[in-house]
């Protein structure tokens, strides 16, 4: 420890702090400013940015030592220049949507306020360049950009009673993200937590044997080395009600590389001090099985004692007889492993209760309910002793709906009676959480000579890793999307989740369907190819829509809209395709190619019931507050449901105020998943306004269209009457629900999965350099029906969002155990990858859906990587059919 | 405990060098990823440190009667700010294209040099200028040329009680240094492969000197001495149809997650043809 002294945000301040310790480190956990965020403690995400001296820098690539003397300045900064420029950057953000999630906004501010104090008008590619060392992976960017370019930033007018849905308003929990005040998961904890530190296994697969714990704890000077015999309930969890096939802590037996064995707990310089080779474990390591091929060879090692064959699960869908037709074509497609790369490495801590039965975890998650069963049932106590606080959460995007600290932090609280905390180290993290599923496709499409697609086969394995996780939801998705959103009699569909010793693959974006849309959009360009017709109007001759039937049989009576996003798309088509001919007819080294991709999804899980409650309350103090258990991971619900909730009810947004997704608090409104939470959620919360409007006419005994108005305890109802609230006998309280209509799948995956679908079609511009095979993805225009859009800025930013994650899936994203576990080796898109985007928003109401509105979180990333793979094809003649085109992979098939 | 000196003067530094076991640390970015690395996988040890950046007067670029010195702690930022002539576009252009601005405001050349990744995009630069290494020790200062301090896959010829003090680069009347970066994103990228040049010219345009260097395609950066006699006398507008097969004969490239060996090969025959295409 030293005795630092600096200046911080103007003011002189001296730390006692180790001087080789990060000066994130510092500014977070010795002097409280947790608006500097750590996303992977190795400069390759810029979260951690402030200034130092004046210029940009990674605060977790200085020594605190380095601060001596020094001039840092963080988020938190308000005075002199660098304050002004942040808040016109903080108004500029909320009136952009520029903040999603707001893990990556402290650093980006920072970043952009470096420039703009020495450039006062910069362009584009200037603020390309200051915010190049800034990961985002939610915005796509391109708000970002519109951000800082906004020298005058207006704020967005608060809409009056009853315009809330359709308003453009800014994202409600905004102003904490862009200020720093925002509590991620590794933001808040009780002074007194003790840490834990997760020893992972560094072999695929292997055995392992413990020695004297007890004498190495306490020579190594920690309070607890937990293993699965302190696992109070039952060690194992999962998605699945049936399949809790992931130990908490490892028994004896390790089925991938980054499995949890052993979990340290004690001081935080204790546990981090701890060297995993001076711990009395042995590993005899085994064979692994990598990839779903080894995995289902005959001679393969069984797994898991209730899968045969390492088979996990498979789905199933047939529909009248596929032949061959006409036209025909069959490829093989392969995808690999995606990570989501969210911002905010899981994180938080939990806080035991006296009772010794009681437990209190806050962590980021996305599926909080879940997290309270999966947390209950591994420490053996009953769901209601726990509760589950969610943090804010840094990106989800799939990753964050299993568990992964909830259990060991609960397991650690309950052994040691006092809380815990733990934040997950990058490779931990990308390590350990759960990826996207690799997949190996074969499919075959037919049409005939009018170009009507006449057939479909399917057949995928998806490696599901060592553990379940989402597995089946994968092979119950999978087959009743692939042959994307077209009309086809005769399908035959068939998606197995093949157990592996690689990572355990879950929920992504899409959950199976972003691989499937890659192989079946290449074959439809086959079939066009071989038909002599133009890419867009094959699409749109096949387009499914409203009055069609969906390959398992279900009648889409309405909020059908792919056939006017195509429609909405042809002029820019037309002028693309005639803009890579006039360039490529000099023959070029660089070039050009247009193309173009549909889908469809299912929004709300497949085949299940998965309802939401909201409640509603009107105090006596005239208090107006919405318990709202959805979790926000920058998506934006919280606004949305507000939105909603205000037009149902017919007060303004002004007027409320939000309890946010607490198990003990807010009803369950399920998992932020699925593309569910708008359309689902939000028509509970429709319900909720709907059911107070109701009380409270009826209350004032007023007509139905008798307007509201709160002023205090005053609550004007229509022009004559007015109730004083404060002199009810109660409080006014409604609550709403709603559970998507929908029905089994029978033997042949027919039936009513969902009761709407989101559509899309998309086209790419990319240029490709012929001779390095480097693709540049150059404009990218969507057309999206989502029925409404009940905040177009907030619909916006996930369009491009999920076209910045499918970007990468198509050219960059691959990741290998063991050797991508960082943000350096691991690619994802930075703010000079990003091409420009173009949005159409199509509005085909979905009747179920509140005020018309369905999801739109997963759709956009769908057909953004078949789209880029159609173009890349367009400009070169290859047609690739593996992700992600690293450039060698071009290379050579252009070889 | 690790142990951190942050001495003010180079003598203490020098005498810490000698007397302890530590890892020098400038810009720290290099040093802070390779700890996280390995704190990950359960070491989190790691050597006592010797911070050099409260020593003054090593961050200067300075112009001497051969050329320049760069100081040990000039940051790429420095140097894309410095007034240099055009014989520095080449380390320039890396510089700009090295990680983000917060990277390039805190990482030295030196360091980069001194790491010797295939990947730095500094060293094929630095063997393109000629640049030699100023190091001081117990044994007083000593120079050695940029390939000779070089002597492997992040290997080099420092001593464990010795010190980069600066690099020199020689004056070339007439030169102009390029630079081409390879990567698989647009910022905050690893290079696949990369090619920096130095070539003067005479007044008829013909090349009187062409120093030509390939990174990330062997487990220490080249020069490539047969491209280079090619291009020797040859008139500059003719240099890029020049490149040969033959020239990268001593690569080894490798297969790794981020391009095929093969790939990497025909990758810098592009690199070297678009190198040698640009003019000034
Ligand atoms: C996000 C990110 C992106 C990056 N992108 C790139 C890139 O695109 N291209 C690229 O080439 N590099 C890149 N790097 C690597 C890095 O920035 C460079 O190698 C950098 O120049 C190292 O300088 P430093 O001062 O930070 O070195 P340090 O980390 O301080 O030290 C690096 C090494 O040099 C030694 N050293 C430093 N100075 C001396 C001295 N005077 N005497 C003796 N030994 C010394 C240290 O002991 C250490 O071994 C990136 C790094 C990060 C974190
Ligand atoms: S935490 Fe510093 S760059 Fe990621
Ligand atoms: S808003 Fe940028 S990472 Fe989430």
């Amino acid at each position: 420890m030293i005795e630092i002294a600096f200046t911080l945000n103007d003011s002189p301040c001296t730390v006692s702090a180790p001087p080789f310790a990060p000066l994130s480190d510092t500014l977070r956990e010795r002097l409280g400013l947790t608006g500097t965020k750590e996303g992977c403690n190795a400069g390759d995400c810029g979260a951690c940015t402030v200034l130092v001296d004046g210029a940009q820098a990674c605060a977790c690539l200085i020594p605190s030592a380095q601060a001596e003397g020094a001039r840092v300045e963080t988020v938190e900064a308000v005075h002199g220049e660098l304050g002004a420029v942040l808040a016109r950057l903080r108004a500029a953000f909320l009136a952009h949507g520029a903040a999603q999630c707001g893990i990556c906004s402290p650093g980006m501010l920072m970043a952009a306020a470096d420039l703009l104090l020495r450039d006062a008008a910069p362009d584009r590619a200037a603020v390309r360049d200051a915010l190049g060392g800034v990961l985002c992976r939610c915005t796509g960017y391109a708000k970002i950009l519109d951000a800082v370019l906004d020298a005058a930033p207006r704020a967005v007018a608060s809409p009056p009673a009853g315009e809330a849905v359709g308003a453009g308003i800014a994202r409600l929990d905004g102003v904490a993200k862009l200020d720093g005040t925002d509590r991620f998961g590794a933001d808040e904890a009780p002074a007194d937590a003790l840490w834990l530190r997760v020893v992972r296994s560094p072999h695929a697969s292997a055995r392992f044997s413990l020695g004297d714990l007890e004498a190495a704890r306490r020579e190594l000077g920690l309070e607890a080395i937990l293993t699965a015999a302190d696992v109070p309930g039952v060690n194992g969890f999962g998605i699945m009600p049936n399949l809790k096939d992931q130990p908490v802590l490892a028994d004896g037996l390790v089925r991938f590389r980054g499995e949890a064995v052993l979990g340290l707990v004690g001081s935080r310089e204790a546990v981090m001090a701890v060297r995993d080779a001076a711990l009395p474990l042995t590993w005899h390591p085994l064979p692994a099985l990598h990839g779903a091929a080894a995995a289902s060879a005959v001679d393969a090692p069984q797994l898991h004692a209730h899968a045969p064959g390492n088979l996990l699960i498979e789905g199933k869908l047939n529909r009248g007889t596929p032949l061959r037709d006409v036209a025909y074509s069959e490829g093989r497609f392969t995808t690999g492993f995606v990570e989501h790369a969210y911002i905010e490495p899981e994180a938080g801590y939990a806080q035991p209760a006296p009772d010794g039965i009681g437990m209190e975890v806050f962590a980021c998650t996305q599926a909080p309910y879940m997290d309270r069963e999966e947390t209950a049932r591994v420490l053996g106590v009953a769901e209601e002793a726990v509760r589950i606080r969610p943090s804010a959460c840094g990106g989800g995007f799939g990753g964050k709906l299993d568990v992964s600290v909830q259990p060991l932090l609960a397991v650690a609280a309950r052994k040691l009676g006092r809380p815990v905390r733990i934040v997950y180290s990058r490779a931990e993290s990308m390590a350990s959480t759960t990826k996207r599923h690799p997949a190996s496709i074969t499919a075959r499409m037919s049409a005939d000579a009018e170009g009507r697609f006449t057939s479909y086969e399917f057949d995928a394995d998806f490696n599901t890793g060592a553990y379940a996780s989402w597995g089946a939801t994968v092979a119950n998705r999978v087959p009743v999307h692939a042959g994307g959103p077209y009309r086809i009699p005769n399908l035959r569909n068939r998606a197995r989740a093949i157990y592996t010793n690689d990572t355990p693959a879950g929920a992504f974006r899409g959950f199976g369907v972003p691989q499937a849309a890659i192989a079946t959009e290449s074959l439809v360009d086959d079939l066009a190819e071989q038909l002599g017709l133009d890419r867009w109007e094959i699409r749109r001759r096949n387009a499914i829509g409203r009055g069609d039937t969906t390959h398992s049989g279900q009648v889409l009576h309405a909020s059908a809209g792919l056939p006017e996003c195509l429609d909405a798309l042809k002029p820019e088509w037309d002028a693309m395709l005639a803009q890579v001919a006039a360039h490529n007819a000099t023959a070029p080294r660089v070039k050009l190619g247009a193309g173009i991709a549909c889908m469809w999804y299912g929004c709300g899980n497949t085949s299940m019931s998965n309802p939401s409650r909201m409640k509603l309350t009107l105090a006596r103090d005239g208090t107006l507050t919405l318990f709202n258990g959805a979790v926000d991971i920058g998506q934006g619900s919280t606004t949305v449901m507000a939105q909603i909730c205000a037009d149902a009810l017919g007060l303004p947004l002004e007027n409320f105020r939000f309890v946010l997704g607490d198990t003990a608090r807010t009803y369950d409104a399920g998992k932020t998943s699925a593309s569910r939470q708008t359309f689902v959620s939000g028509r509970a919360a429709m319900e909720t306004g709907l059911a107070l409007r109701r009380r409270i006419l009826a209350l004032a005994n007023a007509g139905e269209d008798a307007a509201l108005a709160l002023e205090g305890t005053q609550l004007r109802v229509g022009s004559a009457r007015v109730i004083d609230l404060a002199t009810l006998d109660a409080d006014l309280e409604a609550e709403g629900r709603y559970d998507p209509p929908t029905t089994a799948l029978d033997e042949n995956g027919q039936g009513t999965p969902y009761a709407t679908y989101g559509f899309a079609a998309q086209i790419a511009l990319v240029a490709v350099d012929t001779a390095l095979g480097t693709v540049k993805v150059r404009r990218i225009v969507a057309a999206q029906d989502v029925g409404r859009a009940v905040n177009p800025t907030l619909v916006l930013g996930q369009i491009h969002g999920g076209i910045a994650q499918g970007l990468g899936l198509a050219l960059m994203e691959e990741f290998l155990p063991g050797r991508t576990e960082n943000l350096h080796d691991y690619l994802i898109p930075t703010v000079g990858d990003v091409p420009e985007i173009e949005v159409h928003l199509i509005e085909d109401p979905e009747p179920e859906g509140p005020y018309g509105a369905k999801g739109v979180g997963e759709p956009a990333l769908v057909p953004t990587a078949p789209a880029i793979l159609s173009a890349i094809r367009h400009a070169t003649g290859i047609t690739m059919r593996q992700v992600p085109v690293l450039p060698h992979r071009l290379w050579e098939q252009m070889r | 405990m690790i142990a951190y000196h942050r001495p003010t003067t180079l003598a203490d530094a020098l005498t810490i060098r000698a007397a302890f076991e530590v890892a020098v640390l400038a810009g720290g970015t290099d040093v802070f990823p390779a700890r996280t690395a390995r704190a990950a996988w359960g070491d989190p040890t790691h050597k006592d440190v010797l911070d050099l950046s409260a020593i003054p007067d090593l961050r200067d670029i300075e112009e001497t009667a051969e050329g320049w010195r760069i100081g040990c702690l000039v940051t790429w930022s420095a140097l894309i700010a410095a007034r240099l002539p055009p014989i520095f576009e080449g380390l320039k252009a890396a510089a700009r294209e090295v990680g983000g601005r917060q990277v390039q405001n805190r990482a030295t050349l030196v360091g980069n040099l001194v790491t010797a990744s295939p990947a730095g995009d500094g060293i094929p630069n630095l063997l393109a200028l000629d640049a030699s290494v100023e190091i001081a020790g117990p044994r007083g200062t000593r120079r050695l040329p940029a390939a000779a301090f070089l002597t492997g896959y992040r290997a080099t010829a420092l001593a464990a009680d010795e010190l980069v003090l600066a690099l020199h680069v020689p004056r070339l009347e007439g030169a102009q240094g390029g630079f081409r970066k390879l990567g698989a994103r647009h910022y905050l990228v690893i290079s696949i492969a990369m090619a920096a040049g130095v070539i003067a010219t005479d007044g008829a345009g013909r090349i009187t000197t062409a120093r030509i260097a390939l990174g990330a395609c062997s487990a220490v950066a080249q020069r490539l001495p047969g491209l280079e006699a090619a291009l020797l006398s040859a008139p500059r507008a003719e240099a890029a149809r020049l490149v040969r097969k033959q020239h990268l004969e001593s690569l080894s490239p490798i297969d790794d997650i981020r391009a095929s060996a093969a790939y990497r090969r025909d990758a810098a025959l592009v690199l070297l043809q678009d190198l040698l295409e640009a003019r000034a």
